[in-house]
């Protein structure tokens, strides 16, 4: 530019940039000033970055790909599951010979193969899920598949098993074909295929996983809301006592922190089991007999007095540091303009503590719904909450898909609550501490 | 001081032997006796800790007065819980409600006692105009800046028309210049309502510029209580004097005490006439004090206190010069000389005689 040297060049004129002396433009210039400064402070945030990638975005990712993803037809029976997709499956008739032959061929190298994942009893277990007492149907027939040196194969399949001649059987199979399904999502939320592939609620004996969800959702409620009631007054004392006093008291809410969640669970055991302290102390005081022990451990009542306990110190601490910055002159000046106690209490000072309040909540509220150890321990059969489910499904059926689809569900659940209540409340309003 | 002190038998506020602990150990209010009239503004006055904040605090109920009573319109008060006080009071830090609008915070005493909703509005747009925030009454306290807080602050304490007000340090966050306006508001506000206030303050120049009297406060003990230009001219005591303006001090001994006046002897031997005020008998220790401005440079020859100095410094203040002098042994002796188009001209190092009339030296108190 000619006219650097012009004094006027740093005047903002509206045809031209702002430019300095050098005349370059003063936008780029101040990013090339400051772009070191921001790669610097980029590369400090990497380990992080990387960190919250592996650790976070890709378990994530992978479970909720899991919960649709469904690779066992074809990696068993790759040609048949490419195959079938020709059949219409609404022509109320069995594939073609082309399709038998294929699938029995398939089934005849699924046999020889060892791999994990790739046998025929995989394949068993995975539409066992839908059409339950199917399997031995697949293990036998692979077993005689062997014997059939030639076509028609269809005849020679329905001789080993009649059940092959059932058109749902093949719909199932077809759809079972996809690399990707809904079958586990339905099944998390008591719903299923029917067997003309439209979407159903389950069986009455079989809808467990929504009762279960709103029962977790409810007791999460109860335990929040336990645990504002207990939290209010404690955290308002630890905030007005003298810094000593308070900081000794918050040693104490702390504790549990420093102990194993499983001795504190324990602990409830102890105390609370029928030939418990509790128990054994009002026998002795009389107020229940001997025989009337209260069973208060292995149901609700025990998941939801050892989970108030051990969530409380997440409700104390952010009501703490928001009580802990009112100072005390909001009541005294609410006092000494007429008010009451309570009238000031209920008009100045609560609606000052609602950002801990909602702070505290939501993180309870959080941390119970996807609570696992202290409900498997205390819970019995009657209080145990979703995540137990998802367990026994990662270890003891080894239905993974299904523990994942649950797992999303929880997901979308928290999701849901969490938007609602930015909706209500406003999560910028929140404080944590 | 007892010429001073108005002792009414109808007095508004009354403290009778107020005395205040909060550990058991230390006195924080020793003894404390005050009387304050209707429509009196009255402010306490005094350094960091002496009890200020606690006197007001029990005379609105927030802190129990360990022994002692106190009387709001010949009534004992002690046992009245806060509520029912009818004191309005604004906080250091204005103590605005957060969560309400300007206009919700002045609503909130008119709510308490009941009023109905036409009548609090009628009261809550008064009031803002009286302090000069009509527009205001839809913001949150956050939104405004600290003067206009500050007088919010004051209509909240003002708007259920209390007979009494009590201000703890209003001022104390804001800047210089907005500061003595809204002295000049409160005071306006004062003479205007005829509400008795009592203030408080360590700002000198507040508590003189503001107040009917002042109570100036030292460990505890009002050590003097008087109007504001009595509080200067005849300081009580030697701490009194030192806190109120600038005061030169020297120290010595009384040979001789006859009247009002007294003749004291200074360490480098000087004989000084003073104005006996705290003093009793020859041979007392003393410290005497005298006002920069009172003391002339090359007096008359009929003064009678005349006395030599050095000049060690000069501070050209525009309307008058700041001499720094060595004066008896006290080399931070200040002298003010007016500006005048016809004063001698002063120069560092120069010997030079000063003097001052016997009554503006006080004869106070030893201190160290
Ligand atoms: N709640 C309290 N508990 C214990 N001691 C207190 C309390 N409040 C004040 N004190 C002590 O009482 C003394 C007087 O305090 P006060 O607040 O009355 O001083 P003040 O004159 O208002 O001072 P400032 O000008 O700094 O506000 C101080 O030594 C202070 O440490
Ligand atoms: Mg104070």
């Amino acid at each position: 530019m000619s006219d650097t040297a012009l004094p006027n060049t740093n005047i903002a004129q509206p045809d031209r940039p702002l430019v300095t002396a050098d005349g370059i433009p003063l936008k780029q210039k101040l990013a090339r000033t400051t772009r070191t400064m921001k790669l610097r402070a980029l590369l400090l945030t990497l380990p992080l970055v990387f960190f919250v990638f592996v650790a976070f975005v890709i378990p994530i990712g992978q479970m909720l790909h899991r919960a649709v993803h469904n690779p066992t037809v074809s990696e068993v029976a790759p040609n048949f599951a490419e195959a079938i997709q020709d059949w219409d499956a609404d022509s109320g008739e069995l594939p073609s010979e082309q399709i038998f032959e294929i699938f029995v061929q398939d089934l005849v190298t699924a046999r020889q193969n060892r791999e994990v994942g790739k046998t025929v009893g995989n394949l068993a277990t995975r539409i066992n899920y839908e059409i339950p007492g199917s399997r031995s149907l697949f293990t036998s027939t692979a077993r005689k598949a062997g014997r059939i040196e030639q076509g028609p194969y269809k005849e020679a399949l329905l001789e080993i098993d009649e059940d092959w001649g059932d058109i749902h059987l093949w719909r199932t199979l077809q759809r079972a074909s996809n690399n990707y399904t809904l079958a586990f999502m339905l099944a998390a939320v008591d719903m299923q295929y029917d067997k003309d592939g439209d979407i159903v609620q389950a069986n009455e004996l079989y809808r467990i996983y929504i009762p279960i969800l709103l029962k977790t959702i409810g007791l999460s409620a109860l335990i929040t809301f336990l645990c504002f009631l207990i939290a209010y007054p404690v955290s308002y004392l630890l905030s007005t006592l003298p810094l000593r006093t308070s900081n000794l008291l918050m040693i104490l809410v702390l504790l549990p922190f420093w102990t194993s969640l499983l001795v504190r669970t324990s602990a409830w055991i102890a105390m609370l089991q029928t030939e418990g302290i509790i128990n054994d102390i009002m026998v002795f005081l009389g107020v229940i007999g001997d025989d009337g022990r209260i069973q208060m451990i292995y149901n609700q009542t025990g998941t939801v007095i050892s989970m108030v306990h051990i969530l409380l110190p997440f409700m104390i601490l952010p009501l703490y540091s928001v009580m802990k910055t009112i100072p005390p002159s909001y009541m005294r000046a609410a006092r000494s303009m007429g008010a009451t106690q309570t009238y000031a209490f209920f008009r100045v000072y609560f609606p000052q503590t609602t950002p801990g309040i909602a702070a505290g909540t939501l993180l309870v509220f959080i941390l119970a719904i996807g609570y696992y150890i202290t409900p498997a321990l205390v819970g019995g059969s009657d209080g145990i909450f979703i995540s137990n489910l998802i367990a026994d499904h990662i270890k003891k059926t080894l239905n993974w898909s299904l523990g994942s689809a649950l797992a999303a569900i929880l997901l979308v659940v928290v999701m849901t609550l969490y938007w609602l209540y930015n909706r209500l409340v406003g999560v910028d309003k929140l404080k944590f501490g | 001081m007892n010429a001073e002190k108005q002792v009414t038998d109808n007095s508004y506020v009354r403290f009778e032997n107020v005395q205040k602990s909060y550990d058991g150990e230390i006195l924080v209010v020793k003894d404390l006796n005050l009387d304050i009239g209707k429509g009196e503004f009255v402010t306490m006055l005094g350094p960091s800790g002496s009890g200020k904040t606690t006197c007001l605090m029990m005379l609105a109920g927030f802190e129990p007065a360990t022994h002692g009573e106190i009387f709001l319109n010949n009534r004992p008060i002690n046992t009245v819980p806060p509520n029912k006080r009818g004191i309005g009071m604004v906080f250091q830090n204005y103590a605005l409600f957060p969560h309400m609008t300007v206009a919700e915070n002045l609503a909130f005493p008119l709510q308490v006692r009941g009023m109905n909703k036409s009548e609090q509005q009628d009261r809550v747009k008064r009031v803002l105009e009286m302090v000069e925030l009509p527009q205001m009454g839809g913001r949150r306290p956050a939104q405004l800046s600290g003067g206009q807080q500050q007088r919010v602050a004051v209509a909240r304490a003002l708007v259920f028309e209390p007979d009494l007000v009590l201000m703890d340090e209003p001022l104390g966050a804001l800047d210089k210049q907005l500061r003595e306006q809204m002295q000049y508001e409160i005071k306006h506000i004062h003479e205007n309502l005829g509400v008795t206030i009592v203030y408080v303050t360590h700002d000198q120049t507040e508590a003189l510029t503001m107040s009917d009297r002042v109570a100036v406060f030292d460990d505890g003990v009002i050590q003097q209580l008087s109007a504001p230009d009595s509080l200067y001219e005849n300081p009580q005591n030697s701490f009194v004097a030192q806190f109120i303006g600038e005061n030169n001090k020297l120290n010595g001994t009384v040979e001789k005490v006859s009247g009002e006046l007294c003749t004291v002897r200074t360490e480098d031997g000087s004989l000084i006439e003073a104005h006996k005020v705290n003093v009793d008998k020859a041979g007392d220790k003393t410290t005497l004090s005298l006002r920069p401005e009172r003391v002339e440079i090359d007096p008359p020859k009929s003064m009678k206190n005349t006395i030599e100095g050095t000049i060690e410094e000069l501070i050209y203040l525009g309307d008058h010069i700041r001499v720094r002098m060595s004066v008896a042994g006290n080399d931070d002796f200040i002298v003010k000389v007016r500006n005048r188009a016809d004063r001698r001209p002063l120069e560092e190092k120069q010997k030079t005689r000063i003097g001052w009339a016997s009554m503006d030296c006080k004869a106070l108190d030893l201190v160290a």
